[in-house]
């Protein structure tokens, strides 16, 4: 009786138009203790997908959770670091530039105070002169 | 800006939530498809660590179990085909030529193990429809968005599998009686 039904299931399964709920009571007919003996030939085949769906992934997986952030304050402090070191380099060119200047300066101003040393010499002469002139007006 | 980011985006929790129903039936199709265990936990493991990588986008499938599923069959595939390219499979045949025949009918003692070399044998699209639906019990619907598979497709696919299966254990069973 059961195995006329269980027949006919086998042969809708085998042209793949049994349903879900239909396949289900065939897993369950052959994993039962009542099988015709004509059909035992089938039982491991629905024994094997019973089974085979016992098995589990058991592996930890290793998720990161702040990955993205990480590359986010990565990107950020690198960001951070160039513009500290265009700024630094920046302000060291400019004492540089000032230092510079500071030096041609100085030079041009020494050589105007020789020059002036020179000029008070000749006025120092100059006012010899006014005395020798001063004296000889006075007698 | 960034109490909204943090609202959208899925905790580590609510990711393992989603994917636990699920992470099974990734690894034993990832199984079916790379037979070795290692292989298959590498595989499902790449495929979690992807979709945690694009969990922003996660909202967006309707379906996270099939986008998973398919993901696990094209990353699986990709390896069987490099594994091809290279010498690998070769010297992996040349392995299984040299097992004893001893071992062989061991192995063949145990029916349940005698079904998986059958599958290991079957084209990787009748394995993969095979495992869908006889081992997860996936509705037709769910494996032709899967496998991007056309409805009869699918039906002609798995009705094949099922009917080599048959008749390798016919063909076992006469021998055993014989």
């Amino acid at each position: 009786m059961e195995s006329d039904r269980i027949e006919r299931l086998l042969e809708k399964y085998f042209e793949a138009t049994t349903t879900a709920a239909e396949e289900q009571e065939l897993r369950m007919y052959f994993a039962g203790n009542g099988v015709a003996p004509h059909l035992r030939a089938y039982t491991p085949m629905f024994s094997y997908f019973t089974q085979a769906k016992t098995e589990r992934f058991t592996r930890q997986v290793p998720l990161k959770p702040r990955r993205t952030k990480v590359i986010q304050w990565i990107s950020v402090a690198a960001v951070a670091v160039l513009m500290l070191g265009l700024f630094l380099g920046n302000q060291y060119r400019e004492q540089r530039e000032a230092e510079y200047a500071y030096q041609q300066t100085r030079k041009a101003l020494g050589l105007i105070a020789q020059n002036l040393d020179r000029g008070t010499v000749k006025v120092a002469r100059l006012s010899e002169f006014e005395e020798a002139k001063q004296k000889i007006y006075k007698n | 800006m960034q109490a909204t980011n943090q609202s959208t985006v899925m905790t580590q929790t609510e990711f393992l939530k989603t994917v636990m129903p699920f992470k099974d039936k990734l690894f034993r199709m990832a199984k079916r498809l790379l037979v070795s265990t290692e292989e298959a936990e590498d595989a499902t493991q790449e495929v979690l660590m992807k979709l945690w990588a694009g969990k922003r986008n996660m909202g967006r499938y309707n379906n996270v179990e099939a986008f998973a599923m398919t993901m696990t069959k094209n990353f699986c595939l990709d390896r069987l085909k490099s594994k091809q390219s290279g010498n690998l499979k070769l010297v992996h045949s040349n392995y299984a030529d040299s097992q004893s025949s001893l071992q062989r009918q061991l192995e063949a003692e145990d029916s349940v193990a005698w079904i998986e070399r059958i599958m290991q044998e079957l084209p990787e699209q009748q394995r993969m429809i095979l495992q869908l639906r006889d081992v997860e019990a996936y509705e037709y619907e769910e494996i032709e968005a899967m496998l991007d598979m056309k409805p009869t497709a699918v039906r002609v696919a798995l009705s094949r599998a099922r009917k080599a299966v048959r008749d390798k254990l016919v063909e076992k069973h006469r021998y055993g009686i014989g």
